[in-house]
């Protein structure tokens, strides 16, 4: 078997998932720096209610997934690595912070950013750059900062 | 039904849709959901020395690939199921964002600022360097954003993800209740 379309194949469905997510995400607006606004404001329910009820549906599969050990497609354990914590969590609770410092001010987290340059919104490439800029100086300052 | 689908689609509809994206992940091959992962990737195909971007980012390379999908998913929507309406913003958000200068509602956010002209200004250097900045800094430190600790974290139970999505809205009310105010 060709290696390169075998390599392809199995990354279409991640394609295809990515595709839908796009579409999601434009037709529900979550995208919009207005309804990032409306939410941080509290006056609408529509976040809420995208972000509750996919944890709802998302917590329940995970459930499933979980008690009845079902397998991949390709008959491979599913894990679920757990996130570790260290004391407080200082990590979580900083960098939690800062990220919705930068969710507030660019209206867009690193998913619907690319979903607005779909939408041909072309300037969101320099947030794009810029929060590649602050994920390296992340991984220049790791050492020293408290986790 | 083109018509039909090209209405805003409710919270009802969306959600569970993105929800039903952890399983969809899981199931395809024990992934999780976590678009900001991509920005070390990237960060990693680089040539740096840098300890942290020091990983295998071709083992990502699934990652990679579904964020392609979703700014062609944005592309699609835009281009066949474009919504002609405004937002249905709240009128209290529209209120509050007049009394900040920004009164039009059109597209997915404010022209002004969001533009090759809005990046010029300071206002909207700032939204958009300075915000993307954070977001990617905080992505990192928090190890994780919005798809891996608010939807896939929360949805597994983990008290990080849910400690760092409480950070997440304390950062966000300081920028819409104490920032914005001064900047815009």
């Amino acid at each position: 078997m060709n290696t390169k379309q075998s390599t392809a194949g199995r990354l279409l469905p991640y394609l295809i998932l990515g595709i839908v997510f796009g579409i999601i995400a434009t037709k529900s607006e979550i995208i919009s720096w207005y309804r990032i606004q409306e939410m941080f404001r509290f006056q609408a329910f529509h976040m809420y209610g995208i972000i509750g009820s996919a944890v709802a549906v998302a917590a329940i599969s995970v459930r499933v997934i979980k008690s009845l050990q079902i397998k991949t497609f390709s008959g491979d354990d599913i894990v679920i690595p757990p996130k570790e914590m260290d004391g407080i969590g200082t990590r979580y609770w900083l960098g939690g912070t800062v990220f919705g410092l930068g969710w507030a001010l660019t209206g867009a987290c690193p998913g619907p950013m690319f979903a607005l340059l779909g939408n041909g919104i072309i300037v969101i490439l320099v947030a794009i750059a810029a929060a590649l800029a602050g994920t390296y100086t992340y991984g220049v300052l790791r050492p020293h900062l408290p986790h | 039904m083109l018509d039909f689908i090209s209405q805003p689609w409710p919270w009802y509809v969306a959600g569970p849709l993105i929800g039903l994206t952890v399983p969809a992940l899981l199931l395809l091959g024990s992934k999780q959901f976590g678009v900001s992962a991509n920005l070390r990737s990237m960060c990693a195909m680089l040539p740096t020395k840098v300890d942290f971007f020091q990983m295998d980012w071709r083992a990502q390379s699934w990652n990679l690939v579904f964020i392609l999908g979703i700014a062609l998913g944005g592309l699609l929507a835009a281009t066949w199921l474009a919504n002609p309406d405004p937002i249905a913003l709240s009128d209290a958000t529209k209120t509050d964002l007049a009394l900040l200068g920004i009164s039009e509602f059109n597209g997915l956010m404010p022209d002004a600022l969001f533009s090759w002209a809005g990046l010029a200004s300071l206002k909207g250097f700032v939204l958009i360097v300075v915000g993307g900045f954070l977001v990617g800094f905080g992505a990192r430190y928090a190890g994780g954003c919005t798809s891996g600790h608010a939807i896939s974290g929360l949805a597994d139970l983990q008290l990080p993800s849910l400690i760092a999505v409480i950070g997440f809205f304390v950062g966000g009310l300081i920028v819409t209740f104490l920032i914005l105010p001064i900047l815009l």
